[in-house]
C-alpha cells in the first residue's frame, strides 16, 4: 500500500517526529537529533518505496533496510509501528526493562527490523552481504542502508564501499543523513570525513545528493536511483540534526539527551 | 591410531567444505586474501559463484557474512584465527553472536604452532574469547577425521559457530567410523591414575603421553573435547571423580581457554585442583611448529614430566 500523496507522507513525519519526543521524553534517554534528521527518509522509504509487508515481516522477496546509525532507533520504531508492525502502544516501553523496543534494533525481538545495529560502520558491510546473497537468489530485493555523517569515520565504511564497487552491487543503495553533527561537535572539526561525494565517487558510487527533508525531492532521488546499473548509489541527504524543533536544530548537544518536562512540552507543541 | 600419516586440521577442513558445498547450496565460503593457505580455495575452485574474496579487510568479512546469513543461506568464514576473531571481534559481537546469525567462523592458523610468523599471526585468545559470547558455540577439532565430521555437523545448527584449526599438519587419531557429537568429549581408556584433557593440535600429544606413562605402569585417561561451548560437564565430572590427577593442556593461553572452562565446571560442580598446560600468558615467537611445541611445553614428554613430578593431588 504505497501513499503517494505527499501530504499523507508529511503528516506521517509528523507523527514520526511527536512520537520521537514522546519515546525518548518517557525513557528519559535515547537520541531526539539524530532521530528527527531522517525521518522523511525513512518514511518515503517506508511509505512509498519498499516492497514490504508488515503482515509477512520475514517474506524473502521484500526490500531490506539497515539504520546503521542503529541510535536513531525511535524514528525506525515510530515507522514501523505507523506501518503496523506492532502496537503503536509499545512505543511507551522504549529503552524499558523487557521491551522489544531496545535502545538499537534487535531484529530478534521486534518484527520489521531487518538487522540489528548499534556498533557504528558495520551496517554498510552487513548491506553488502545482503546485496550479494539476493543477487546471487536472482531476487530483485533493494537494500537500504543508512548511515549517519559522523559515521563515515568509521573505517570499516570504506571497506564496505570497496566491496559494494567491486561486486558491482546496484541493488544497494547508501543513505548518509548529512547533519554535519556528531557527539563532540561538528563533523569537520572532529574528523573531517568531507568531501563525502568525492570520497564515494572515486570508490565507484553513483553520487547523488538531496534534500534530505523534502519529501517530493526523496521520491524522485530514490526513484531516480532505481535506474542506476553496475554499480551502487549513494545518496547524500543534506539534513537538520533535531529538525523540528527550534532548541534541538542543529545542536550537538541533542545528538543523546531527554528533554525535560518544559522542553518536552515546548517540542510537543512546535510539532 | 597412525602416528606415521599427518594432516592439518585447515586442510581437512578445506576439502570437508567443498564436498559440503556439493551437499548443499546453501553454502556460501568467503575469505579474506587468504584462501590458499586457509584452503577455502579447493571450495572456491568448484564452487566460483558462492565464493567470495572480500580482501584484506576482516572487519568487513564477518559483517558482510552476517547479511549473507539472514537470506537463509549458510556462510562459512576463513581467515587466520588472528584475524577473523581479533581484528573482527566487535563486528562478530554485534553482527553475528547478538543477532544470532548462522554464521560459521573457521579461523585456521590457532595457536603457537602457526609457527614461523611468530607472534602477531599466532593466536592464542581466540577460545576465551569466542566463548566468551553469548549465542556462540565453540569447536577445536584435533584431527582429520573429526575436523571433517565437524565442518558438516557445525552446519545442522542455527546459529554461530566458532571452529578451531592449525596451521600444522598433525597426526589422525580417529577412524573414519568414530562417532562423534557436539557437546560431547571423547574419552579415550578408563584409567584412574590421572587424566589429561586436552583440545586440538595437542590431542595427539596426550594420547602419546598416555602410551608412554603406561609403560611406566600408570594409567590415564585422556578426553579430547572438541566442543569448548558447549562444554561436557559430565564427563569432567565423571574424571575429576575417578581419577587422582586433572591435567589440561592446550595450544592457547592458559588464560581464558580449555583450562579456564574445565576450572570452571569444577568449581562449581566437583571442586578439586587442576593443572593447566598451554601458553603460560606469553606471546609466542618465529620458529617451526614442531619446535615452538617444545619450547612452550606443550608435548607429550611435558605431559609425562607435569603428571610425575606434580605431588599436589
Amino acid at each position: 500500500m504505497k501513499i503517494t500523496n505527499i501530504e499523507e507522507l508529511e503528516e506521517i513525519s509528523r507523527n514520526v517526529r511527536r512520537d520521537i519526543i514522546e519515546q525518548v521524553y518517557k525513557a528519559k534517554s535515547g537520541h531526539p537529533g539524530s532521530s528527527l534528521s531522517c525521518v522523511e527518509i525513512l518514511a518515503v522509504l517506508y511509505f512509498n518505496q519498499m516492497n514490504i509487508n508488515p503482515k509477512e515481516p520475514k517474506m524473502e522477496e521484500r526490500d531490506r533496510l539497515i539504520l546503521s546509525k542503529g541510535h536513531a532507533s525511535p524514528a525506525l520504531y515510530s515507522i514501523l509501528a505507523q506501518k503496523g508492525y506492532f502496537p503503536k502502544e509499545e512505543l511507551k516501553d522504549f529503552r524499558k526493562l523487557g521491551c522489544r523496543l531496545q535502545g538499537h534494533p534487535d531484529l530478534k525481538k521486534l518484527p520489521g527490523v531487518d538487522m540489528s545495529s548499534g556498533s557504528l560502520g558495520q551496517g554498510l558491510s552487513v548491506a553488502c552481504g545482503m546485496a550479494l546473497a539476493s543477487k546471487l537468489k536472482k531476487q530483485k530485493n533493494k537494500i537500504y542502508c543508512i548511515v549517519g555523517d559522523g559515521e563515515l569515520e568509521e573505517g570499516q565504511i570504506w571497506e564496505a564501499a570497496m566491496t559494494a564497487s567491486h561486486y558491482k552491487l546496484d541493488n544497494l543503495c547508501v543513505i548518509v543523513d548529512n547533519n554535519n553533527l556528531q557527539i563532540d561537535g561538528k563533523i569537520e572539526n572532529v574528523m573531517n570525513p568531507k568531501p563525502i561525494d568525492k570520497k564515494f565517487e572515486s570508490f565507484g558510487f553513483e553520487v547523488l545528493e538531496v534534500d534530505g527533508h523534502n519529501i517530493e525531492k526523496l521520491i524522485k532521488i530514490f526513484e531516480y536511483a532505481k535506474q542506476i546499473q553496475e554499480k551502487p548509489t549513494v545518496i547524500i541527504a543534506k539534513t537538520i540534526k533535531g529538525k523540528g524543533v527550534s532548541f534541538m536544530e542543529n545542536k550537538a548537544e541533542w545528538h543523546g539527551k531527554a528533554p525535560n518536562d518544559e522542553e518536552y512540552k515546548n517540542a510537543i507543541n512546535q510539532l | 591410531m597412525n602416528w606415521d600419516k599427518k594432516i592439518a586440521t585447515r586442510q581437512s577442513y578445506g576439502e570437508a567444505l567443498a564436498e559440503l558445498g556439493k551437499e548443499s547450496e546453501k553454502i556460501i565460503v568467503l575469505d579474506a586474501d587468504l584462501s590458499k593457505t586457509t584452503k577455502t580455495e579447493i571450495f572456491a575452485k568448484q564452487f566460483p559463484d558462492r565464493f567470495f574474496d572480500i580482501g584484506i579487510a576482516e572487519q568487513n568479512l564477518i559483517s558482510v557474512a552476517a547479511g549473507i546469513a539472514t537470506f537463509n543461506f549458510i556462510p562459512y568464514v576463513s581467515s587466520f584465527a588472528v584475524f577473523a576473531t581479533g581484528r573482527a571481534y566487535d563486528q562478530i559481537r554485534n553482527s553475528i553472536a547478538y543477532p544470532k546469525l548462522n554464521v560459521k567462523i573457521c579461523a585456521t592458523h590457532s595457536g603457537v604452532t602457526a609457527g614461523e610468523d611468530g607472534a602477531t599471526h599466532q593466536m592464542i585468545e581466540d577460545i576465551s574469547m569466542m566463548r566468551t559470547l553469548p549465542n556462540m558455540t565453540v569447536l577445536s577439532t584435533s584431527d582429520d577425521t573429526q575436523t571433517r565430521w565437524a565442518v558438516k555437523e557445525i552446519a545442522k545448527i542455527n546459529g554461530p559457530v566458532y571452529l578451531r584449526l592449525c596451521r600444522l599438519a598433525s597426526p589422525i587419531i580417529y577412524n573414519d567410523d568414530t562417532k562423534f557429537e557436539i557437546g560431547k568429549g571423547h574419552q579415550f581408556g578408563e584409567g584412574t591414575d590421572g587424566t589429561v584433557i586436552a583440545t586440538g593440535i595437542v590431542v595427539a600429544e596426550a594420547l602419546k603421553a598416555q602410551e608412554k606413562l603406561k609403560k611406566q605402569g600408570i594409567d590415564i585417561r585422556v578426553i579430547d573435547i572438541h566442543t569448548i561451548k558447549p562444554i561436557d560437564k559430565d564427563i569432567i565430572i565423571k574424571a575429576a571423580k575417578e581419577t587422582k590427577k586433572i591435567i589440561t593442556i592446550e595450544d592457547h593461553n592458559i588464560i581464558g581457554g580449555l583450562g579456564s572452562s574445565v576450572c570452571e565446571v569444577l568449581s562449581t560442580e566437583y571442586p578439586k585442583n587442576v593443572i593447566r598446560m598451554g601458553i603460560n600468558d606469553t606471546f609466542g615467537t618465529s620458529g617451526k611448529g614442531e619446535e615452538l611445541m617444545k619450547f612452550f611445553h606443550i608435548t607429550a614428554e611435558d605431559i609425562v614430566n607435569v603428571y610425575l613430578n606434580n605431588t599436589q593431588n
